[in-house]
């Protein structure tokens, strides 16, 4: 056991950062230590405290948080974005999760008028216009509906809005980070229209909230009885306050500023509402300063949440995981392809687990890194055929004043030490 | 469209497990009675469907919009701070950074009766009478110069009125002219000749939330040096998480408010620190809290009226100020419960907090904020 081949091994096993921590002297802060596989590892050769003593008791918490190691894994906003928190959102920490599920816990939050509390015995959700009975339903009596279960993402139309006129936001999170996934059980919009009876003029249907914002939008019928649903439970339990409580409009696919939450109307009528947030936000200005409307469908996008910049590489060179996510407004996700060499060649990544039609995917993609820089990027294909563009391929059509619907490619660059920047390549 | 809406209707009913198969339904829920439809359905639509009885003309849209709209989007619907632009910004749409304003890009009048009439002011929603949003939507016309300073709207010319950007929007055509374009068979292999070249870097605008060492927000913490931390942080019960609730903090300020609001009552902070949502759009409390809107207000309570710097207050309350007036009980009462008629001029939007009880209970939360 001299120092040199320890030394080496060290510095080849953790790169120089890792290091630069130092020798520890104790044998229960030998833990600190990249464990040297010459020394026998006291946190197996020593009892350790959690070995022989008691953990928690069951009821030590009733309802479970994370562990405090993972304190960082939160929701973040970012303050200059908004005047008011009331007002504002904030991000998922997709550069922390793996798998697809988004728990509620750190699942991005936009509220219009902050997020209010509603109970249950308070609930109501009333269906006028154009139908034939106008109905207003308890909680109870959505209950006895049929139910149904969907899983889904949501993602706010303006993600990735920071980034039109070039790299501006370091890490996934806030970059692409406006976006959940979650596993939902409710009853089908078109059941309730159907008790309802929709006359044969009613042609839109607009949804509105119990918050003060009300947050009201408009779709066209098709859509409300294709695959729309009011849902009360979020990955198998109520949702949480800041996602609808008691019931909130899952639309798959589309833009969520349409999922309105703690919903109390739904009124159908022979046009769109055009409210606030279908006229004035939520629209897309063009370079000819005409603006689309009606762009609810988010399209095809992927984004490699490991390594970031939030989640730089830090064990060296070797064999290296690569992951992310992506998705389609449009169905499912086909394929999607991996570039480590800034979009000169591609290779096909796994999509790991099953691929749910507008619901997030997870791909992994495992490699052997050299320890020099990449730029890396993700291209997410659909089952349409849609190919993830590059943000100067929607730059060229759309200019840059559109702010939403931004599902270009993300590049990173991987520097040698590991760490990563969001940049923009030619 | 009906066809498939039967269609899709037919589908709905035909439930796979029911037994017998309701043409009418299920049978759940109770119709709506009429008063209750017009109580949630204030919708207008663009045709001007919906629209109550009412009117108003711009010197009274002139006068509400100072009182209850003014504090956020400015005097002429310029817009204070980053709260949105209402007036102007006509030509800007192709501009790098297009003002995008009811004059030069909303479609629909409808829309902003609709809007302001059910979802404003921030804050105190549903709050605007018919007449005032008539008169509300009328002076945002004037700011626009799209009708003279005589103009009164009205239910009966509502629909005669155009707003300049009506045909200034078009249906999603990305179907048309972007799925082509990108729908080829992607590049695999040789699809750059040249190496990458870095044209952006996120790092040179230095925007993001970062962490106490500087990376950005959120950045995984490395497993070796969070070991380390550990190591050397003492394995004492104050490592465990500190779930601190609401009502702990509010305790908290209060012990450390000055002594004659130490032992005020906590439930009655924690009342009043719901009741201050109703300020909060536009006052900033706690560590590291600026004027915004309003002016900051920690150690407001016992504080010279109209003595924030940074703050251009009304002359009113700069006077009051001046001939020494403190934010004492009595005047913060007077000035919450009816701040025009306390303070004439005052930059306040604010109603004011009729209940008693809510004073109350503000000005404890407001005590227990203490300097700084």
């Amino acid at each position: 056991m001299t120092d040199e081949p320890e030394t080496s091994r060290r510095a080849f096993l953790v790169g120089t950062a890792a290091a630069g921590a130092g020798l520890v002297a104790s044998a229960t802060a030998a833990r600190a230590e990249t464990p040297d596989p010459l020394i026998p590892d006291p946190l197996i050769t020593e009892v350790q405290a959690w070995a022989t003593e008691f953990g928690d008791a069951v009821d030590a918490t009733p309802y479970g948080l994370p562990i405090r190691f993972e304190s960082h894994v939160v929701r973040r906003n970012v303050e200059w974005l908004t005047e008011s928190t009331a007002s504002s959102i904030n991000f998922t920490p997709i550069h922390a999760l793996e798998g697809t599920i988004t728990p509620q816990g750190c699942a991005f939050e936009r509220h219009h008028s902050g997020a209010i509390e509603l109970s249950k015995p308070d609930y109501r959700l009333m269906i006028n216009g154009l139908v034939e009975r106008p109905l207003v339903f308890t909680y109870e009596d959505l209950q006895r509906f049929p139910r149904h279960v969907m899983t889904a993402f949501c993602e706010c139309a303006a993600n990735g809005g920071m980034e039109w006129g070039g790299a501006q936001l370091e890490g996934c999170q806030f970059t692409q980070g406006m976006i959940h996934n979650m596993e939902y059980t409710g009853v089908m919009l078109r059941d309730l229209l159907a008790e309802a009876g929709v006359k044969p003029e009613g042609k839109w249907v607009y949804v509105e909230g119990a918050d003060a914002s009300s947050n009201g939008r408009s779709m066209p019928l098709e859509k409300a009885l294709d695959d729309v649903m009011v849902a009360f439970y979020a990955n198998g339990e109520a949702l949480r306050k800041e996602h609808g409580y008691p019931a909130r409009l899952v639309v798959p696919g589309f833009e969520g500023n349409m999922w309105v939450k703690w919903i109390r109307r739904i009124a159908v009528y022979d046009q769109a509402v055009e409210s606030r947030e279908e006229t004035s936000k939520y629209t897309d200005l063009m370079p000819d300063g005409r603006a689309r409307k009606w762009t609810w469908v988010m399209d095809a996008k992927s984004v490699i949440t490991s390594p970031s910049p939030q989640a730089p590489i830090r064990h060296g060179a070797g064999p290296l995981v690569l992951t992310g996510l992506a998705w389609s407004g449009h169905g499912k996700i086909a394929r999607v392809d991996v570039s480590v060499d800034g979009g000169k060649t591609w290779a096909e990544a796994r999509l790991s687990g099953d691929v749910k039609s507008k619901a997030l995917t997870r791909f992994h993609y495992d490699m052997q890194w050299d320890g020099q820089e990449m730029f890396i990027m993700s291209r997410a294909v659909d089952e349409t055929g849609y190919v993830q563009p590059t943000k100067d391929a929607l730059r060229e059509i759309r200019g840059l004043n559109n702010v939403y619907h931004n599902n270009g490619i993300q590049v990173w660059w991987v520097r040698a030490d590991g760490e990563v920047e969001n940049v923009e390549i030619a | 469209m009906s066809k498939s809406r039967n269609l899709a209707l037919v589908s709905a009913l035909v439930l796979p497990f029911a037994g017998p198969v309701l043409a009418d339904g299920l049978g759940l829920g109770r119709p709506a009675l009429p008063e209750e439809i017009a109580a949630w359905d204030v919708t207008v639509l663009p045709d001007g469907t919906g629209l109550p009885e009412g009117s108003g003309d711009v010197t009274m849209g002139d006068e509400v919009f100072a009182e209850k709209c003014a504090a956020c989007h400015g005097e002429f619907a310029e817009g204070l701070d980053s709260w949105p632009v209402l007036a102007g910004g006509e030509g800007t749409l192709t501009d790098r950074r297009p003002v995008k304003t009811i004059g030069s890009y909303w479609p629909y009048l409808s829309t902003v009766f609709d809007y302001v009439h059910r979802s404003m002011p921030f804050g105190q929603a549903q709050t605007v009478t018919n007449d005032e949003a008539y008169a509300i939507a009328a002076f945002l016309l004037y700011s626009n110069g799209l009708v003279e300073d005589d103009f009164v709207l009205s239910k009966a010319n509502f629909a005669e009125i155009t707003l300049p950007n009506v045909d200034g929007f078009y249906p999603d055509d990305r179907a048309e002219t972007e799925y082509p374009l990108f729908s080829a068979a992607p590049c695999m292999a040789d699809c750059r000749s040249e190496a990458p070249q870095v044209t952006k870097r996120a790092v040179e605008l230095n925007v993001t939330p970062t962490d106490a060492d500087g990376k950005p927000a959120g950045t995984l913490p490395a497993i070796l040096a969070e070991a380390q931390a550990e190591t050397e942080a003492p394995a004492e019960p104050a490592a465990e998480p500190v779930v601190v609730t609401a009502e702990e903090i509010v305790a908290e300020a209060a012990a450390e408010a000055p002594a004659e609001t130490a032992a005020a009552d906590p439930a009655l902070i924690a009342a009043g620190e719901k009741v201050f949502k109703k300020c909060a759009a536009c006052h900033k409390v706690g560590e590291g809290a600026k004027t915004a809107v309003g002016p900051v207000l920690n150690g407001a309570v016992g504080r010279a009226i109209g003595t924030v710097e940074g703050f251009k207050y009304s002359k009113t309350l700069a006077a009051m100020g001046a001939e020494g007036g403190i934010w004492d009980d009595a005047a913060l009462h007077a000035f919450l419960q009816d701040p025009k008629a306390f303070a004439k001029g005052t930059k306040m939007a604010f109603a004011g907090l009729k209940a008693p009880e809510d004073r109350d209970a503000v000005i404890a939360y407001l005590a227990s904020l203490g300097g700084g």
